[in-house]
């Protein structure tokens, strides 16, 4: 856990990573906030308000006493939301390193070429 | 929310030291609270008098809404885990934990043999023939099976090896998910338990300086690094709670800082790294010099 930042976004990010990858498909049962907190090892509260998040997000959706599932379009929402935060994530962290090594967009634009193709 | 335990302009004196300094606040039904301070800070004599083994010198505390003293309801519903916990002579573990079934209504047998296996603590040997870890860890499991709807861990685990207190952090965790209580838990190992905890209240001279949700604390400062002056242009008026430096080179801890301005600060080539609550505590705790400005910011 990074220390950094609330610990409940963490954890609703972790759960949105599991959505992106496929690990948690679609209108599948997600853990229970208690064993969520047992396994990352925080307060069940914490884990709690992370999981309410994705729920008032529309992410997760509650069956009364079954428990939470992933709902139908999750993925793509959650794809969409990351997409629009690469840039401001990766992106421009990646040009102001370049900037302060000299190196230029043309330049950036070849590494990241033949590091795909690597 | 309802609160077990409300306290107002508590104050403890020995003497002229006043071991607890006019300390209000509240602890809520059904959470964790970390009591974190340094040593002699009076953790443990709020926590007696929480458990009617003090007298308040002045001030209010109301546990369950009565006062706690030579209360028996009251007592019955509490359970305090101390380090230096006294056994009567020729006690066994299994006579420690039948005699806690007697105090404590809520008292699980089959979770204490349960935990008793966990933590490799042997039944029929006499309590002062155990090591200080096994010591600590009957305190641990009675603390656990008493299953009491307010309990108090002070610095529970002398001796405890790493594997012992991980153990006692998860089945903390699982318990407390089945049966919600409030606990208290009082430590200096800050790191380990900052993720078990939702509330934290931060004990220094007497005087409570920290009361904040674990959540809100995290993040509330960042350590900004970088060139001396770039360091200063960018903390222009701010205050800063500590300073380092070494060369050109500072590194000050300041308060939070927006997106915006974690944007400026990467561009002006600073680097910005998080401050662990243990940090953060040191910070609000080292310095006597500073201690007057932080509390009146933090009492509020």
């Amino acid at each position: 856990m990074d220390e950094s930042r609330p610990i409940f976004l963490q954890i609703a990010e972790q759960i949105e990573g599991d959505i992106i990858s496929g690990a948690l498909g679609e209108e599948t049962q997600v853990p229970s906030t208690n064993e969520f907190a047992a396994f990352l090892r925080v307060n069940p509260a914490t884990a709690g308000k992370g999981v309410n998040l994705l729920v008032d997000e529309g992410i997760l959706y509650k069956k009364r006493g079954i428990g939470m599932f992933v709902a139908e379009g999750a993925r793509a929402r959650l794809v969409a939301k990351r997409r629009d935060q690469f840039s401001t994530q990766y992106v421009r962290p990646l040009i102001e390193e370049a900037a302060k090594l000299g190196i230029s967009a043309d330049q950036l634009a070849e590494l990241i070429r033949k590091e795909q193709s690597a | 929310m309802s609160a077990v335990v409300e306290v107002e302009g508590l104050t403890r004196r020995f003497g002229s030291l006043a071991a607890v300094n006019d300390a209000t606040f509240r602890v809520e039904q059904n959470q964790i609270y970390g009591l974190l301070g340094r040593n002699g800070a009076g953790k443990t004599t709020l926590m007696q008098l929480l458990t009617g083994q003090e007298f308040a010198t002045a001030g209010s505390i109301r546990v369950f809404g009565e006062n706690p003293v030579e209360n028996a309801p009251v007592l019955q519903n509490t359970c305090f885990i101390k380090e230096s916990q006294k056994y009567p002579e020729d006690f066994q573990p299994r006579h420690v934990f039948t005699s806690a079934a007697w105090f404590f209504p809520h008292w699980d047998a089959d979770f204490a043999a349960r935990l008793a296996t966990e933590f490799r603590v042997p039944l029929t040997r006499k309590m002062k023939k155990l090591s200080r870890g096994q010591v600590s860890a009957v305190g641990v499991i009675v603390g656990l099976a008493s299953r009491a709807p307010l309990t108090f861990f002070d610095e529970p685990y002398l001796g405890l090896d790493a594997v012992a207190r991980q153990l006692f952090y998860d089945r903390l965790l699982e318990d407390f998910s089945e049966h919600p209580r409030s606990i208290i838990l009082s430590t200096h190992l800050i790191d380990e338990v900052s993720n078990l905890l939702e509330h934290v209240l931060v004990i220094d001279e007497g005087r409570i300086i920290i009361d904040a949700p674990a959540d809100d604390l995290r993040g509330s400062v960042t350590n900004v690094v970088g060139a001396a002056s770039a360091v200063d242009a960018f903390i222009g008026t701010r205050e800063v709670l500590h300073r380092d430096g070494i060369g050109g080179l500072a590194s000050v801890t300041i308060g939070a800082l927006s997106p915006a301005e974690q944007a400026a600060a990467r561009t002006a080539g600073l680097e910005l790294s998080p401050v662990s609550l243990q940090q953060l505590i040191i910070r609000r705790t080292s310095e006597n010099t500073q201690t007057t400005e932080n509390e009146m910011e933090k009492s509020a």
